[in-house]
């Protein structure tokens, strides 16, 4: 079953800068894809267009079968529930601490709060931030806030995860422990997209890699 | 159902504890609308109070009834068997013309001019009482006594008790108006409040709507606090108007004993107290909403 289909997707910003241009691309449920090209080839819009954070001007977008261009904005916080991401800026919020960072997307979905704070230690488990859920995220070193991302982006257990630029700012070796954590996602079912720059990255994993330039994929 | 509720609980608590964590600024908030909302609370107590003082100091409605000066007492007796007859007239007392002139004699002031009077020029008269409510009706009534045979003159001053209701009633007219400008006051204040703090929690609001945040789920904080901030300015304001009322007391005091009013006056009633909370609050929910409304839209 697809997970995520574009068909001729085309995005217009306004102002007239043409991001994508007639994209067609079909994510079967459960794949892992890497997304590269030079920066401003139009990655970020392409995955913000999946949680319905951009809307396409031309074309359909399929999430799950809905068609998330056209989604009534009362319906989008639902689509965003079951889709984890983690931002290329991050947006952790610096005053609260990992923990409450984490329950962020919980308390929004209205978790009750004892199996949420469950989930949240799960999720700051299964990235090795346990130890740290009291601190904030400006004590935390880069790699760390990274991870406390994907915590907050997993916690949710959604059916599909996207990061865009997950270990743009990390050693090599940092950014290998990372997308070893989404591969474990993307082992048990999860669909998993990512955007990267790192061709070295990429070429270790030689996962399914699509890759974008001036808004055109040549994959 | 259980979820819905939950989450107005962690709403009204987060709200509580973000009120509670900047203590200074919410204590100067509350005490913005406390002022404003304690203007017309103040002119509305002052008010009732000025009522009851008028209702306690206004004497019984009086009708003076002076008869003819060929008059005789065959004339006195039918018109006070008249009188005893009506229903409105609590009590009256018959003051003969020759008491009432030693009456004038005795005053220092007319003691000259009396005594330059060859003979008593004042008629015999009823003093009548009427019952306190019956002032609606003394006009008839006094006109009913002038055509009474041998009844000359019949005067009834109303014009004081008229004065004052009317004095009242402008009282009344300017507080409503004054409880409705700052009304309006209370509800810019609560709005550019809330404006303020979601440009200060813009980060939260953008992560929460990325993280699947309904719309309710985030304008909820912002009507607790506009609903809370209501509720604190109402509470603040009966206690500004109940400090004032205490300091003022002893003068209070006073005036209510000169008038022999009692102790059964009071600043206002519970209901009073529970309406001003909750007509403020309504205010502070009313200002939130407009602003979420007008603010939220401008953030992607």
């Amino acid at each position: 079953m697809a997970s995520i289909s574009f068909s001729n997707v085309t995005k217009r910003y306004p102002g007239g800068h043409e991001a994508l241009h007639d994209i067609n691309l079909v994510i079967e449920s459960g794949e892992m894809v890497f997304f590269t090209g030079h920066s401003g080839a139009g990655k970020s819009t392409l995955l913000k267009l999946i949680p319905a954070i951009e809307r396409p001007s031309l074309g359909t977008v399929l999430v799950n079968g809905q068609n998330v261009g056209r989604m009534r904005p009362a319906a989008v916080p639902f689509l965003r529930r079951s889709i984890g991401v983690v931002f290329q800026d991050q947006r952790l919020l610096n005053d609260r601490n990992v923990f409450d960072n984490v329950m962020l997307p919980l308390a929004a979905a209205g978790h009750p709060p004892r199996d949420a704070a469950k989930r949240v230690r799960a999720a700051l488990a299964k990235v090795g931030l346990l130890e740290r859920e009291r601190a904030f995220p400006m004590t935390l070193s880069g790699g760390e806030q990274q991870r406390l991302c994907i915590a907050r982006a997993v916690v949710g257990r959604p059916s599909i995860l996207i990061a865009d630029e997950p270990t743009a700012s990390l050693d090599t070796d940092y950014a290998e422990r990372i997308i070893e954590i989404f591969r474990d996602f993307n082992q048990v079912g999860v669909t998993v997209l990512i955007s990267t720059h790192d061709r070295g990255l990429v070429a270790r994993y030689a996962p399914r890699t699509i890759m974008l330039r001036e808004g055109e994929v040549i994959e | 159902m259980t979820a819905w509720l939950r989450q107005h609980r962690a709403g009204l608590i987060g709200t509580l504890s973000r009120l509670l964590r900047s203590p200074l600024a919410t204590g100067l908030n509350v005490l913005v609308i406390g002022t404003a909302l304690a203007l017309p609370l103040g002119a509305y107590v002052t008010l009732s109070y000025l009522q009851q003082l008028a209702r306690a100091s206004v004497v019984d409605p009086e009708i003076s009834v002076f008869l003819d000066l060929d008059a005789g007492s065959a004339d006195v007796d039918r018109i006070s068997t008249e009188l005893k007859q009506s229903s409105e007239i609590r009590s009256f007392r018959f003051v003969p013309r020759d008491k009432a002139f030693a009456d004038l004699r005795r005053n220092e002031s007319l003691g000259e001019v009396v005594a330059s009077l060859s003979q008593n020029p004042l008629p015999d008269a009823f003093i009548v009482t009427l019952h306190r409510d019956a002032a609606e009706s003394a006009a008839t009534l006094a006109k009913h006594l002038k055509a009474l045979p041998k009844v000359a003159h019949v005067q009834y001053d109303a014009a004081w008790a008229k004065r004052m209701r009317g004095l009242i009633d402008l009282g009344r007219a300017a507080t409503v108006v004054l409880g409705v400008l700052l009304g309006l006051a209370l509800v810019a204040v609560i709005f550019n409040t809330i404006r303020l703090q979601i440009l200060t929690q813009r980060e939260e609001i953008e992560v929460s709507r990325l993280v699947g945040a309904t719309e309710s789920f985030i304008r909820r904080p912002f009507l607790y606090l506009g609903a809370l901030l209501g509720l604190g300015g109402g509470l603040m304001a009966l206690a500004l108007i109940g400090t004032i009322g205490l300091y003022l007391a002893q003068k209070v005091a006073a005036v209510v004993s000169l008038y022999s009013l009692g102790a059964d006056f009071v600043f206002f009633t519970p209901e009073d107290a529970i309406a001003v909370v909750v007509f403020a609050s309504v205010l502070g929910l009313a200002g939130a909403w407009l602003s979420v409304s007008r603010h939220l839209h401008s953030t992607p």
